[in-house]
């Protein structure tokens, strides 16, 4: 465990760089984690942050193919919009936990 | 496990379908989906009874053994008889079974996993020695299958550093 300091809130992140406490996200927070990884946040990211987030809140577990099914986009766009490890950077910039799926 | 930087990092793997059976070719989907899902490249390539998997007539049909199966197991986990399992549509159960459970944890039908696949970047290819043998042509094959392939051509695409085989 480690504190942070990003937009201009403390919070606490696993050793892999993942929110503690996903009450603890924002917006605000999400655009600075979103550059970590080279990614510059749209709506249409917000949109499957969004979407991880509620699967999340709803206790299910998060898969590509429920995004691919999610209707805020399909596969490809999901790969398009978090490059390189779509399932792993949209849950650390949603502020979830680290995907446990193995799909 | 942490995300370190490693100098040993898988970047590449190349994974190889030689069998039919559900489970067989459901290993191979899952660790090229895997690998694709962590921002690897993933070349799948179909051999032998793996070529169901990309037939178009077969690929959404494919069974487990229910008789010499020795980890077969009833619902509930009493040992599986193999005389049961000779019986005419209980091979065709149990593998529809196996379907829905898998389905269940999102792990689709081979069609749309190879959809998934594709989608984050995979590659399909077909062993043209297969190919030949079983007499099946590009189009018999999923439009997700690039090309029928010779082996040197698949070491070809597995060179590089940080590159594994595997073998399922």
């Amino acid at each position: 465990m480690a504190q942070k300091t990003i937009a201009g809130q403390t919070i606490e992140v696993t050793e892999d760089g993942y929110l503690v406490d996903a009450s603890q996200w924002n917006e605000e927070i999400a655009k600075e984690l979103a550059k970590e990884e080279d990614i510059e946040l749209t709506d249409a990211h917000f949109q499957v942050l969004n979407f991880i987030r509620e699967t999340h809140e709803k206790g299910e577990t998060l898969t590509i193919r429920k995004v691919g099914k999610s209707g805020k986009t399909d596969i490809k766009g999901f790969y398009q919009l978090f490059p390189g490890g779509p399932l792993k950077k949209a849950s650390r910039i949603a502020g979830i936990p680290k995907p446990t799926s193995c799909v | 496990m942490a995300e370190k930087e490693n100098s040993h990092k898988i970047k590449k793997v190349c994974i190889i379908c030689a069998k039919g059976a559900i489970e067989d070719v459901y290993a191979s989907l899952v660790m090229a989906n895997g690998a694709v899902m962590e921002g690897m490249e993933a070349k799948l390539f179909f051999t032998f009874f793996g070529m169901d998997a990309i037939t178009k007539k077969r690929m959404n049909n494919l069974h487990t053994a229910t008789v010499g199966n020795p980890a077969m197991r009833m619902p509930g986990g009493l040992p599986f008889p193999s005389l049961m399992g000779m019986l005419p549509g209980v091979e065709a159960g149990v593998s529809s079974m196996m379907k829905k459970q898998m389905d269940a944890l999102d792990m689709p039908p081979v069609d749309e996993f190879l959809d998934m696949i594709t989608a984050g970047g995979g590659e399909v290819y077909a062993c043209k020695l297969a190919a030949d043998m079983f007499k099946l042509k590009k189009e018999d094959l999923s439009d997700h299958v690039i090309d029928i392939i010779t082996v040197g051509d698949f070491y070809e695409l597995a060179a590089g550093e940080g590159s594994q085989i595997i073998f399922t």
